[in-house]
């Protein structure tokens, strides 16, 4: 045996010790999600909320046959989702993939996904070209464009702020598209954004200087389309440099983490678009929010929800589908009409959008407040 | 003067302040980065991880209710400890087989810790406790200073004058001199060097700890790989300042935190990193010994 089998050999070892466990019969399917890494709470509770999911289906299981799901980690890293969707395709040899949560990731996987006529279905990534990569792309929660023109309308009609500035994640597809069509949308109602380009990246710390140069622009609300980590950061260092006027973003602020972040004076007095609030009062919400409290002991978050509603989705085309294969499957996930999900009716577009409502969520130390619902 | 104009030094006066607090993070790692290559010409990639393992103590003891004064000296400690103990286990073995592999060995060392923590302590960042409620000092009518930031330029100051101290007027630091300056002359007159050198890595990375703790209380937030970039960025200021130097390490520090908050606020924030690496680079060329750098060999 040369070196180079040896490795190999050595390489396949875990996929042989976990593909011994699952029974050949069962329908695989794969997900890809940040489990590590700088989002992996969002990764931690999408996946808590499909295994949920996967406990309600697997009680009558589907056409006779139980659904296994393979979780597989991509850090938060670009790279890393397109193996992962490499490796659930050739190794595992899924009939789709539900993922990823951050928009970067997800397209990063896409095309290999498209090209191998896997269906993957997104639960949560908001990016408007996800679901241009392919006819096999698909997702089930609402899009920037939708979540752009919410906070917009809320920074205006709401609030009644009309001067904003907008600061940029670089590193992230996801926050730019949702800048670019604030800006757009915003402008178009009446308002006026500050031309200079502010931005950061992933990862960043130190915030000050960037701040200040912001506040001395004097915008009297500021569009903050980033994840929680840096949120957290930026909100914390506005308020101590005595920057008073709202920040407002999108379902990317979603986590506990953001309040520890941002500490007690920076979480005051800024709103977020979410897919879902755990205050509904819509008994189906109720007995999802009862299941996940019972199952692990916290409230289930707008991830946990997308994830859920994600892989119940994906059960109901399994049902659905003319026969069990990836084609009739595509066509049975894409004619998904008026499906009751936790996040709402699930209905998609022709492009394989969901339309769907989004709510505005308020941050206080508290807790976040549900401030209005937004439908489309 | 215009208002414009009068907000412009406004602007660069606290983007002065941000920046010095920012350098003198870098500075305290970079005094640990001086310390090991003066004494054995090893650049200890691994000490980035010193820094991280640092924060992570201050974080766990501030959450088990030890108060700051105590947190701090045992966040310094801790890194201390595991960086004699990794010299012995994974440097001193190979320290006769070049400068290579030893350098190698660090990338090694520095890799395992990344992983390793995220593996034992989570890859997601955790929000460091507010240790004391942050007062704000306004200076004139648009600059303004932390108590934090006083706080941590205050305790890098004091720290580098202590070394500073320690290797010019103690006994120890003669024997560091002499080391760094002939390790087998120093021997033959009755150091022992492996002591010499064990304790200028727990120097060194009790150094990058006390970073690590200001850093979790500046920025509020620890993470597994939070060593990484810091750790990079101190080594582009220990070059600057001149490799080996130790008020060097402080100037190179203090250089690179204001260019690179002079680059965030009057251009553009990802430009940043490029600068800083881009200075790495110039200094490399123009002037390899570093601002403070000489010819003669008598470095710590």
């Amino acid at each position: 045996m040369t070196f180079k089998t040896i490795l190999s050999l050595l390489f396949l070892l875990p996929h042989i010790a976990f593909g011994a466990k699952a029974d050949a019969k069962d329908i695989m399917l794969g997900a890809v999600f940040p489990m590590t890494g700088p989002i992996a709470t969002y990764g931690q509770e999408s996946v808590n909320g499909m295994k949920l999911a996967l406990k309600r289906i697997n009680l009558k299981g589907i056409r006779g046959k139980k659904v296994q799901l393979i979780v597989e980690d991509n850090k938060g890293e670009p790279v890393e989702s397109a193996n992962a969707v490499r490796k659930l395709i050739s190794v595992d040899d899924v009939y789709a993939i539900l993922g990823s949560v951050a928009s970067s990731n997800t397209l990063a996987g896409a095309p290999i996904a498209q090209s191998a006529k896997v269906p993957m279905l997104t639960p949560a990534s908001t990016n408007e070209e996800v679901t241009k990569m392919g006819k096999y792309l698909s997702r089930t929660c609402f899009t920037d464009a939708f979540q752009g023109e919410v906070m917009a309308k809320f920074a205006y009609n709401s609030l009644n702020k009309k001067h904003a500035a907008i600061i940029v994640d670089l590193s992230s597809d996801y926050s730019k598209g949702l800048a670019r069509i604030f800006k757009k949308r915003f402008k178009a109602m009446g308002g006026t954004i500050i031309p200079q380009d502010f931005s950061y990246n992933q990862k960043d710390t130190d915030f000050r200087t960037l701040l200040r140069k912001v506040k001395r622009k004097k915008p009297d609300i500021i569009f903050l389309p980033g994840y929680y980590q840096e949120v957290g950061l930026i909100l914390k260092q506005a308020r101590q440099i005595g920057m008073v006027m709202p920040f407002i973003g999108g379902d990317g602020w979603h986590s506990d983490s953001l309040l520890k972040l941002a500490g007690k004076k920076g979480i005051k007095n800024n709103y977020y678009s979410s897919h879902f609030s755990p205050d509904d009062t819509d008994p189906a919400v109720q007995n999802f929010v009862k299941e996940y409290v019972a199952a692990y002991g916290s409230k289930p978050g707008a991830m946990a929800a997308l994830g859920y509603d994600g892989l119940m989705v994906m059960a109901d085309a399994l049902k659905r589908a003319t026969s069990l294969n990836r084609e009739a499957l595509q066509k049975a996930i894409a004619s998904t009409q008026n499906f009751k999900g936790v996040t709402g009716m699930i209905t998609l577009d022709k492009m394989r959008n969901a339309r769907k409502g989004a709510v505005v969520l308020e941050t206080t130390e508290q807790g976040n407040i549900f401030k209005e619902k937004i439908s489309p | 003067m215009s208002e414009d104009q009068l907000y412009f030094f406004y602007d660069l006066f606290q983007y002065l302040i941000n920046g010095i607090c920012q350098g003198s993070i870098y500075a305290l790692i970079a005094l640990g980065y001086t310390m090991v290559y003066g004494i054995i010409k090893l650049i200890n990639f691994a000490h980035g991880e010193f820094y991280m393992i640092g924060a992570f103590t201050g974080y766990f003891c501030i959450r088990g209710g030890i108060p700051l004064y105590f947190a701090f000296p045992i966040a310094m400690l801790v890194p201390g400890i595991i960086a004699v103990l990794i010299e012995k286990i994974a440097y001193k073995p190979i320290r006769h087989a070049g400068r290579i592999p030893a350098l190698i060995t660090a990338l090694g060392v520095s890799f395992f810790f990344q992983y390793f923590g995220q593996n034992v302590l989570g890859a997601d960042p955790k929000a460091f406790p507010e240790v004391y409620e942050e007062t704000i000092y306004n200076l004139g009518e648009a600059v303004s200073i932390s108590s934090t930031q006083i706080i941590i330029i205050v305790t890098t100051l004091v720290l580098m004058l202590f070394l500073r101290w320690l290797v010019m007027s103690t006994k120890v630091g003669k024997a560091m001199r002499a080391t760094s300056f002939n390790k087998d002359a120093s021997e033959l007159m009755g150091i022992d060097t492996d002591k010499i050198i064990s304790f200028t890595f727990f120097i060194g990375a009790s150094m990058a700890g006390a970073a690590g703790v200001l850093v979790g209380i500046y920025y509020n937030t620890v993470e597994p790989m939070m060593g990484l970039i810091p750790g990079l960025k101190a080594f582009i200021a220990a070059v600057l300042g001149g490799i080996g130097i130790i008020p060097g390490a402080v100037l190179g520090g203090l250089v690179l935190g204001v260019v690179e908050n002079l680059v965030v606020g009057f251009w553009e924030s990802t430009y940043r990193d490029a600068v800083s690496f881009g200075i790495l680079i110039l200094i490399l060329l123009v002037k390899p010994t570093g601002i403070l750098g000489t010819k003669t060999k008598e470095k710590v």
